[in-house]
């Protein structure tokens, strides 16, 4: 017990560390930029992989919360006026609405149909904001004032960088809570076995419902927040293409592992501006290592390297 | 525990990775930033330009350099995606310290740089063309295409010529479609054309029947107007024949390239558009002030690329030589100095026109430096 | 107003064929092996490229589509030999990830090899519009619609009255009873791929014609085929085809009677419609897993 509380405060020290230390390596904004991009996305996955890692349900339209959560904080501020924390709100509550409406019955679903399911939403909600041009700027986005709490604009990397280092931390914190809890438990049982969990009396259902719920809260947030910080979204940030990059960065950095989802997506953030070096070959390289990594360390990035070291742990 | 700490080290090795991936070199050079859509639906806009920044950025430091300093030129494609646009143009501003950028091939990528530009403060000559570039004038920003507006009004008068008053649009969801059909509805209005039909299509569909066929159905239309730029028109094209429509067929400058008519094929005969003198550069008149710098250009694109010229590898050039030549005339790269010099060209014999720029009018080119040309058995003809 | 439907009809029917060929190339795939290999757009992809790029510089243009479709498959057994067996007991969104690499991988790769411009390729009998009850019909949709309806026809012939066909769809019905009767299922997997790439390849030439041909043409078409796979219900080879048919013509009948803008929306809105209501899609199994 004692050991666990250990586990987690340390694993947590370490995150907070590194938050607090990076801007010294950081030296211009492009490079905070760059970083922050990285938070955003993790946030996403933090809460990603507890429905894919711990639940062990598949979305592959994860996007389209990011995407409504960055235009309900883009439409609301810029064309209602409304006050940017009230927009970020707003909409992380229509998508938790949104997202409890279509897990009941989808979640009925297994594996590839499950798959289709939250791809077909994702892809809708990614063409709706496209052609909805009127209101959403359609295909090639539109502009989002920065934003304002308190009379007091946030503006420009070095505080967004802190905005997303405090959002990232408590992210990852309620995320350790919730895998400690009781509901995380349940969803280990779930995950496990399903009918085992029904039988034992484990409300299935009600719990995938709560973790997608939850999940695409998360990612809604970090939508209205990123949209304030970048001051343009566009519904490419809601397409087929970002909801499998966020799957990668989970399944990479090991599903079941918060801090594994945390790497994968800085890892995967980083990547293609790594990549830009290579110009031409990039998409070959991304696409190469995404197949190689799946192939040879199926379980994810940092499950695989922890195998390789004797484990203090083992039961 | 473990766990933890090699996420730690993971992290760690990553972001240093990232650092050094991004580093950038040194010294004197005059560096020029370039932010193109070489690939995706702009490609065909965005892989001219690229060649041509390279090339002339080469030719220019053979013979030589800018007052002997040398041009180092760091060209990123956005792939036509207007966030990636940003963010490379942050890059470009904060990471690769560029004194002039060059580019934002499409009006989403250079409306999503130009909040960039502004508050880094370097000058940023776009290469794309809604009017909503230039107007309201942007201190640091300039364009050297021909606007949407332009283009409206020049078809509007060709209209007029052949005694044609209602007219059909179909615009692409583009951010240049989308200009171009607000443009064309206020500039419809001006000249006392009617709109009679008013349908949109998307930059990567591959078939817009539906749309055609609505208009074909439409007895009152007279003529068809396409406002998109790269393959979507052509696909709009080949449709428009197949569904045997007969009217005149107009499209807009974002078309001007022989890649719109090798795609639409014989389809494409009988379409007019206006465009840059250059298309039609041995078609000019001896007299005009453009010829020979067209000319030129001409003989050394094809030279080095084996394919024909395009008005998009104009635009890059003039871009890159207005840049090049406000830097000769401000005497070095001092940001503000040549924002100055840049907004100070005047009478600048370029590809698309003779560009007189000023403080209210950061694109210098009038509508005589437009053209309207005809796809005549597979190449440009110019329409007297 | 006949004519008006008809038109659509036709141009629905027209794509609807390469989502019924891309559709039937997930089925053979999925019943082969579990795995939904998203990776199939790229297949069509490759067809459609090679054809297009082996024309321009004179080959023949049956020797390029045969020479596109023997690329493909070449890159299907590829993609089956080393990226999908070494992977076969890893979880679903393991294997989806991986087909998903594989279709990055390809692209780029196609990029590379062809360059990041549009390819046309000729029509294969000439542009002029057939007049047709009032609509208008490309004489290369003639050929889509021809060349998928016998495609599909030899695959069901394939299936039913060869050995290696009838091998194939033992395997789907029962891996383990397959093998202990001495069929070879990794040998079945790879022709699975390898089949399922040649559909693809076939329909990627014959529609280039009429939708130009370029690197990113396989993502859309590949992800159609899919919902079609899945509305037929997957691993249902006739349904497969069925369900490319509807979403073609319901696409071109939402384009031109509601909304041209939200045509790729129409598929999607159909899958969910079906996942909801019918989940193993129209003819497939009853009973699904439920909890």
């Amino acid at each position: 017990m004692n050991r666990i509380l250990h586990g987690r405060l340390t694993g947590l020290a370490v995150l907070g560390a590194i938050i607090a230390v990076l801007p010294v390596f950081l030296t211009n904004n492009f490079y905070l930029d760059v970083a922050i991009l990285a938070g955003f996305n993790a946030v996403v996955c933090v809460g990603l992989n507890l429905l894919i890692g711990y639940a062990g349900q598949i979305s592959l339209g994860h996007a389209g919360f990011f995407g409504i959560g960055a235009y309900a904080s883009g439409v609301l501020v810029g064309v209602y006026g409304w006050p940017p924390i009230a927009a970020l709100l707003a909409g992380a509550v229509f998508v938790g609405v949104l997202a409890f409406a279509v897990a009941k019955p989808i979640l009925r679903l297994k594996g590839h149909y499950l798959a289709m399911a939250t791809l077909g939403i994702g892809i809708i909600v990614s063409i709706v904001l496209r052609t909805e041009s009127g209101l959403t700027g359609g295909p090639d986005g539109m502009m989002v004032e920065p934003f304002k709490i308190f009379g007091v604009e946030l503006y420009g990397e070095k505080i967004w960088y802190w905005v997303v280092g405090v959002l990232l931390f408590v992210v990852v914190w309620l995320s350790l809570n919730l895998i400690d809890s009781p509901m995380g438990r349940a969803l280990r049982a779930v995950h496990g076995s399903e009918v085992a969990a029904e039988v034992v009396g484990v409300d299935t259902a009600r719990f995938k419902v709560m973790v997608f719920v939850l999940s695409a809260v998360f990612a809604s947030v970090a939508g209205s927040l990123f949209a304030h910080y970048a001051g343009l979204i566009t519904p490419a940030k809601a397409d087929f293409f970002k909801s499998i990059e966020l799957v990668t960065m989970v399944v990479f950095g090991g599903m079941a592992s918060t801090f594994g989802a945390v790497v994968g997506a800085v890892v995967l953030t980083l990547l293609p501006q790594a990549l830009t070096v290579f110009q031409d070959y990039q998409q070959i390289v991304l696409g190469a290592i995404l197949m190689a990594t799946m192939v040879f360390m199926p379980k994810g990035l940092l499950p695989t390297l922890a195998g390789f070291l004797p484990s203090r742990r083992r039961a | 525990m473990r766990i933890r700490l090699l996420s730690t080290v993971a992290a760690v090795v990553g972001l240093t990775l990232g650092a050094v991936a991004g580093a950038a070199s040194a010294a004197d050079p005059i560096k020029v930033g370039a932010i193109i859509s070489a690939t995706g639906p702009a490609s065909f806009l965005g892989d001219p330009e690229k060649k041509v920044l390279e090339l002339y950025a080469d030719r220019v430091n053979q013979a030589g350099g800018v007052a002997g300093r040398p041009v180092q030129l760091t060209v990123y494609d956005d792939g036509g995606a207007a966030d990636k646009a940003a963010s490379f143009t942050k890059r470009l501003i904060e990471s690769d310290k560029v004194d002039v950028i060059v580019g934002g091939t499409t009006t989403a990528a250079t409306m999503a740089a130009v909040p960039l530009v502004e508050r880094g403060e370097v000058p940023f000559i776009s290469l794309a063309g809604a009017v909503v570039i230039v107007e309201p004038v942007k201190k640091w920003v300039f364009k050297t295409p021909h606007t949407d507006r332009m283009a409206a009004e020049k078809v509007m008068d060709d209209l007029k010529k052949r005694g044609l008053t209602k007219l059909a649009l179909v615009s692409e969801d583009s951010g240049f479609g989308k200009s171009g059909r607000e443009q064309t509805l206020a500039v419809a209005k001006e000249r006392g054309i009617e709109l009679v039909a008013d349908e949109t299509y998307g930059a990567k569909d591959t078939d817009v029947t539906a749309q055609l066929t609505k208009i074909r159905n439409n007895a009152a239309a007279q003529a068809v107007l396409v406002f998109g730029l790269g393959q979507g028109p052509a696909v709009v094209t080949k449709n428009y024949r197949q569904l045997g429509i007969t009217l005149p067929l107009y499209q807009s400058h974002g078309v001007a390239s022989k890649e719109y008519i090798r795609l639409a094929g014989g389809a494409a005969e009988g379409v007019r558009l206006p465009a840059a003198g250059l298309v039609v550069a041995s078609q000019l008149a001896d007299s005009d002030p453009q010829k020979k710098v067209v000319v030129e250009f001409t003989k050394v694109y094809e030279e080095a690329f084996s394919s024909e010229v395009s008005t998009f590898a104009g635009h890059a050039y003039d871009g890159l030589m207005i840049a090049l030549d406000a830097v000769k005339r401000a005497g070095g790269t001092d940001k503000a100095k040549l924002r100055d010099a840049i907004e100070q060209t005047k009478g600048y014999v370029g590809t698309g026109g003779i560009v007189t720029m000023s403080a209210k009018d950061h694109m210098g080119l009038s509508l005589d430096a437009f053209h309207m040309v005809e796809v005549k058995q597979g190449d440009w003809a110019l329409v007297k | 107003m006949f004519a008006e439907l008809l038109q659509y009809m036709l141009s629905g029917l027209t794509i609807g064929a390469i989502y019924a060929l891309a559709g039937l190339g997930f089925s053979i795939i999925y019943n082969a092996s579990h795995v939904i290999n998203f990776a199939q757009g790229e297949f069509i992809m490759i067809g459609g490229m090679a054809s297009a790029t082996l024309t321009a510089s004179g080959v023949p243009l049956p020797l390029a589509i045969l020479i596109g479709c023997g690329g493909a498959m070449l890159v299907g057994v590829a993609v089956a030999k080393f990226a999908v067996e070494r992977a076969r007991d890893a979880s679903t969104v393991t294997l989806i990830i991986i087909t998903i690499g594989a279709s990055i991988f390809l692209r780029g790769l196609a990029e590379l090899v062809w360059g990041k411009d549009f390819k046309r390729l000729d029509a294969f009998s000439g542009e002029t519009p057939i007049q047709f009850l009032g609509a208008s019909m490309q004489p290369q949709s003639l050929w889509v619609v021809g060349c998928a309806g016998v495609l599909i026809v030899a695959i069901g012939l394939f299936f039913n009255k060869t050995l290696t066909g009838k091998a194939m769809l033992a395997t789907s019905h029962n891996r383990l009873a397959a093998q202990l009767v001495g069929i070879d299922v990794k040998r079945v997997v790879l022709a699975s791929f390898a089949l399922s790439a040649a559909l693809g390849a076939v329909g990627g030439a014959v529609v280039a014609p009429i939708t130009f041909s370029y690197t990113e043409m396989g993502i859309m078409l590949g992800l159609k085929g899919f919902t079609a796979a899945v509305l037929g219900g997957l691993g249902h080879g006739p349904g497969a085809v069925a369900g490319g048919l509807i979403v073609g013509v319901a696409e071109a009948l939402g384009a031109g009677y509601i909304s041209s803008a939200y045509k790729d929306a129409v598929a999607f809105v159909i899958i969910l419609a079906v996942l909801l209501f019918m989940p193993n899609g129209l003819f497939g199994k009853r009973g699904a897993e439920r909890v």
